[in-house]
């Protein structure tokens, strides 16, 4: 019941995409991901609220937007557990979860600073060698890191 | 013939190595053609290679071609800041194919990307330098007639030496056993051993390099200790000469085993060890010149066919 309280806090949308239990300090690094300072349709944001799954969490509310699997795939390197509910007509239709993407095109930079990537105006690409540890593999350096390590482009 | 890029060594596919290997045989017999009579090779140096440079400008040359480029990016517009992508674009321009050095790593992978004439890695930084892992593999494979099943001793700096690691990886399809004898501040890192592990390659560390250590090699390959990586002086100054090899340690050597060495050596290798049976090191630069010829056919889509019956052969 308090849940719902609280829930409460946060306008409910008709239509659109609810995204959930994302860690507080990552909620605008996830704004950033899906470019949602972009968007014309209303957008709530909300941040330290408390949660039992990651302590304080952001939750972000976007109208009349429904994102691709690419699109959420981006989200693996910053908040991978969160949680993305379709919404249609106030109903939850949908859960979707991130997947972790075979490869990552622009969206980390390479910690080597002797790699081409951070010396040439270029898109980076890195493949991910290992989903359950999150390494990431540099496609021109080879120098591989960690996915909660990483810098975002 | 389809054109091809030649940008790393662990690409390459167990039968392209040997196939490779095949070609540089056949310039090995015939060093003299006319194959790439008309042809314009760049040679791209942005970071000072002599060794490298002059190696595939020979190679170039006795093939027919002729050759341009620059030797050191001071001199090029790299010094106004052009892009590379820029630089590349131009080139191929004038160049049926480009040769580079690079100290950026990464650098030619992203030029093999860009470039509509296929690129030829000649170093990029202390990632790749897959000419010479060729060189090393048909050394190998001419030595000892196989490359199969052959114990192969890594000397000196395998943390840095990307020659050893390009060697390690290129070696996996042939059932080695490695062994590595280095100090533990130049010990192999634990990716490669990972590597090896993931790839089924035996291997064995020493940090002892002793006549009983080296008797079953079939290859030793030395690589230099360099002060300058290490943190620690006193170390460097403990290990200095434990890492060098005397031809007194040859005693128990196996008759079939060849030393090794990418070449320039300062003192790992003593002076009178050049005229023992085992050294191999000057004639493993001298494949170098095939090695390279094979790489230019190959990249410029000329087949084993035209290598074989090549008309233009001269004596």
């Amino acid at each position: 019941m308090i849940m719902s309280k609280k829930e409460r806090l946060v306008a409910a949308i008709e239509s659109g995409t609810v995204i959930d239990h994302i860690p507080a300090e990552k909620t605008f690094q996830v704004v950033n991901l899906l470019q949602l300072q972009k968007l014309s349709t209303p957008v709530t944001i909300g941040f330290n609220f408390s949660s039992k799954m990651v302590g304080t969490k952001g939750i972000i509310k976007v109208s009349d937007k429904f994102f691709t699997d690419d699109e959420i795939s981006r989200l693996s390197v910053v908040a991978p557990n969160v949680v993305l509910n379709i919404i249609n007509n106030y109903e939850v239709v949908e859960k979707k979860k991130v997947v972790t993407p075979d490869e990552l095109r622009s969206i980390v930079k390479c910690n080597n600073p002797k790699c081409i990537t951070n010396n040439e105006p270029m898109d980076t690409i890195f493949h991910i060698v290992d989903k359950e540890h999150g390494i990431l593999k540099c496609h021109y350096c080879d120098k591989e890191q960690e996915m909660d390590k990483v810098e975002l482009v | 013939m389809e054109k091809h890029n030649f940008v790393n060594i662990q690409g390459l596919e167990r039968d392209q190595l040997l196939y490779l290997i095949e070609m540089a045989q056949e310039f090995e017999k015939h060093p003299n053609r006319e194959l790439l009579k008309g042809k314009v090779i760049a040679t791209l140096f942005y970071e000072p290679s002599t060794r490298t440079r002059l190696s595939f400008e020979t190679a170039a040359n006795r093939l027919g071609a002729r050759v341009i480029g620059f030797t050191d990016a001071k001199v090029s517009s790299v010094s106004k800041g052009e892009t590379l992508k820029d630089t590349i674009l131009m080139v191929s321009n004038y160049a049926d194919a480009i040769v580079m050095r690079h100290y950026i790593e990464g650098a030619a992978q992203y030029a093999s990307e860009v470039a509509p004439v296929p690129i030829i890695n000649a170093g990029d930084g202390a990632h790749q330098h897959p000419s010479q892992c060729l060189l090393d593999l048909y050394t190998i494979y001419q030595t000892q007639g196989t490359l199969e099943n052959l114990n192969i001793y890594l000397v000196g700096d395998l943390k840095y030496g990307r020659t050893v690691h390009s060697l390690l990886m290129a070696m996996r399809h042939f059932n080695p056993t490695f062994h590595f004898i280095a100090p533990k501040e130049l010990a192999m890192p634990e990716e490669y051993k990972v590597y090896c592990h993931e790839h089924n390659i035996r291997f064995e560390e020493h940090e002892d390099f002793t006549p009983e250590v080296i008797a079953n090699a079939d290859i030793i390959y030395m690589t230099r200790v360099q002060k300058e990586r290490f943190s620690d002086l006193m170390e460097y100054e403990r290990v200095k000469n434990v890492y060098i090899l005397r031809r007194d340690m040859l005693a128990l050597a196996r008759t079939n085993m060849k030393i090794l060495h990418p070449l320039p050596r300062v003192n790992e290798i003593a002076y009178d060890v050049d005229d023992s049976p085992h050294a191999y090191y000057i004639e493993q630069a001298r494949n170098g010149l095939f090695a390279r010829e094979a790489i230019f056919c190959h990249c410029l889509g000329i087949s084993m066919e035209e290598v074989k019956n090549d008309k233009t052969i001269l004596e």
